[in-house]
């Protein structure tokens, strides 16, 4: 408690250096919270999106589906098992059928992958209900980035060749009755969406699903008849690693925007105990002990981080709560696969946040202490001349 | 009654490093300072009157013999002793002040007191009564650059004074002074030295000081040459 009033004196009377320091750091502690907030931002976006378009909240696997393996898909189909009808009439699960096939704009050829939806069904966010038809036309939904991969927009016609269950090729032409716009490529790019029903008209597999996929609500089954329920850590495992590389690039980026503001204060402790060697003689002289000088200064030092988290909280905030309102705007990054939108808004986590003044202000006295443990070293009858030992 | 003695060197030798070999400062001084003295070190430059206060101010340790002060030893003190007994027993008064520029006249007489923990009531008093020994009452809100050379060294004395020490150390005090003011320091140092029974200990080589001394030691090379007794 005795050193918090000189130490507070010496910030004071520091004029221009304190503020320079404090600047320094409230700007590196907004740029860290902020950046921050964007990653944490992104990870939870990227997950609600991938959730509410793609996952669900778990998936139920034909015993021969394998999300990786394009040669699976052949094979990967079959009759739903009558243990999970409950599940289905309850609509907490909704079964997807997934085939192959080809698509032929303008005469081009592109291989594409038939995913079958209920049109009746809320798990997931894909417009379904513009999948039912009136007479004998079958439409389908395709995303923006598949319109645009195919050069195709609502209301095209588009020439499709599939083989059934037996292996028997077959063609028609479809209509897009709707281009839905979505963050998550994983369900557009390469994708047609018919009414369930039609695709299992279209490859013969009557009552058959490749997945099911479960809602929030939705009881979570066990294994039945070979059908294997993967859950959200599975489902989202690829994702979680894209967005630990993107903790790594922060955890860089931080160390980076800190470093910057700790030499800024290492600087300054350095050359304060450079000029004030004859108060630092005084205080001996007055019955300090240089350990406790040095711990003097190392708290003047930790003292500039507090600060310049104080000043950056005062200015940063409204800053940070207009773009965390606003948003700020994302390049496109279809390619990436990451469930991104054109704008990204920060999310600031408070857990975050505190873990952030916490390095901020350890490594502030660490940076502090390092030049003013030389204190405790000094020859004070040099100090008093102002001299350095 | 038997005097109290305070300071008690006993063949005192210092040595600095130099070059490949040392300079010996100080070369077996031994002398007993009493409570209350008014005692002036004298000497050239370069005879080891700075050195000498140091160590009985436990700011230096000598290289051989020992200097006993309110009954320590003060090469055998580590730092935290070290520190109490300047703090405790010693007040010091330097060339050049050495106040704390972002304090002020109060705060810099204050800290003496606050390292000692004194409720704050208290060291309000105690500061108040520093600075009507030294005519600063005036000067309490004031800055160090805000005084002059003669205004800094008598809150300097106030600095040294407050905390009532037994000991007052003070290297060459009216160096950077002119002779009204040096007039003035010495005379307060000599009233409290009186009111208080304060020991007052010099390091000076100027002539105007002397006569406000009690006993002068003369010093030359790092030897005593002389130790006279005025009063």
């Amino acid at each position: 408690m005795l050193l918090i009033k000189p130490a507070i004196k010496n910030i004071l009377g520091g004029g221009i250096r304190t503020w320079l320091n404090m600047a320094v750091l409230s700007f590196t502690f907004v740029l860290i919270v902020l950046y921050n907030g964007i990653t944490d931002g992104w990870v939870q976006e990227s997950r609600r999106e991938t959730i509410q378009w793609d996952t669900g909240y778990g998936q139920l696997w034909h015993p021969d589906y394998e999300r990786y393996d394009v040669f699976s898909i052949q094979d990967a189909h079959g009759i739903i098992p009558a243990e999970l009808q409950p599940v289905l009439t309850a609509r907490t699960y909704t079964p997807i059928l997934v085939s192959q096939g080809v698509i032929y704009p303008q005469g081009r050829l592109q291989n594409v992958l038939l995913k079958g939806i209920d049109p009746d069904q809320s798990i997931l966010n894909i417009p379904s209900g513009k999948l039912k038809s009136s007479g004998n036309e079958i439409v389908v939904l395709i995303g923006k980035r598949m319109a645009q991969a195919a050069k195709l927009k609502k209301g095209d016609r588009v020439m499709v060749r599939w083989r059934d269950r037996n292996g028997a090729f077959d063609a028609r032409e479809v209509l897009v009755s709707e281009v839905f716009d979505t963050k998550v490529a994983s369900i557009d790019g390469g994708q047609l969406w018919f009414n369930l029903e039609d695709l299992r008209k279209l490859t013969s597999m009557p009552n058959e699903a490749t997945y099911l996929v479960r809602s929030g609500n939705g009881p979570v089954v066990s294994d039945v008849e070979g059908w294997h329920y993967k859950d959200l850590k599975f489902l989202l495992a690829d994702l979680d690693m894209m967005l630990k590389g993107e903790r790594v690039e922060m955890a860089i980026i931080f160390t980076v925007l800190l470093s910057i503001g700790l030499l800024a204060l290492f600087d300054t402790q350095v050359l304060s105990i450079f000029r004030r060697q004859k108060e630092i003689g005084t205080y001996i002289a007055l019955g300090m002990t240089p350990q406790r000088v040095a711990g003097l200064f190392t708290l003047e030092g930790t003292s500039y981080s507090i600060l310049g988290i104080l000043f950056g909280a005062l200015w940063g905030t409204p800053l940070l709560i207009w773009f965390a309102r606003a948003g700020i705007s994302m390049p496109e990054m279809d390619d990436m696969g990451i469930a991104i939108g054109n704008e990204l808004y920060p999310v600031y986590e408070p857990s975050s946040i505190l873990l952030n003044i916490f390095i901020i202000v350890s490594l502030s006295a660490l940076i502090s202490y390092l030049p003013s443990r030389k204190i405790a070293k000094q020859n004070v009858v040099y100090a008093l001349k102002g001299k350095i030992s | 009654m038997e005097p109290q003695t305070v300071i008690k060197l006993l063949s005192i030798v210092k040595r600095f490093p130099e070059g490949e070999g040392f300079f010996t400062a100080l070369n077996n001084i031994s002398l007993s300072v009493n409570k209350g003295e008014f005692v002036g070190l004298v000497g050239p430059s370069g005879s080891g009157k700075t050195t000498l206060l140091n160590i009985i101010g436990s700011l230096d340790i000598p290289s051989e013999g020992d200097a006993v002060v309110m009954g320590q030893s003060v090469s055998r003190l580590n730092a935290k002793e070290s520190a109490y007994l300047r703090n405790k027993h010693i007040g010091f008064i330097f060339q050049s002040y050495n106040l704390l520029p972002v304090y002020s006249v109060f705060e810099n007489i204050e800290f003496a007191l606050l390292l000692q923990k004194i409720p704050a009531n208290q060291r309000r008093k105690a500061v108040m009564e520093a600075l009507e020994w030294v005519g600063l009452t005036n000067k309490a809100k004031s800055r160090p650059a805000q005084l002059s050379g003669g205004e800094c060294q008598r809150v300097a004395i106030a600095r040294a004074m407050v905390k009532r020490p037994s000991i007052v150390l003070a290297d060459e005090p009216s160096a950077n002074l002119d002779a009204a003011n040096s007039h003035h320091i010495l005379q307060t140092m000599q009233k409290l030295n009186q009111e208080l029974n304060t020991t007052f200990l010099f390091a000076t080589h100027d002539e105007k000081v002397m006569q406000y001394m009690k006993r002068i030691v003369y010093l030359k090379d790092g030897v005593v040459e002389k130790d006279v007794l005025l009063v």
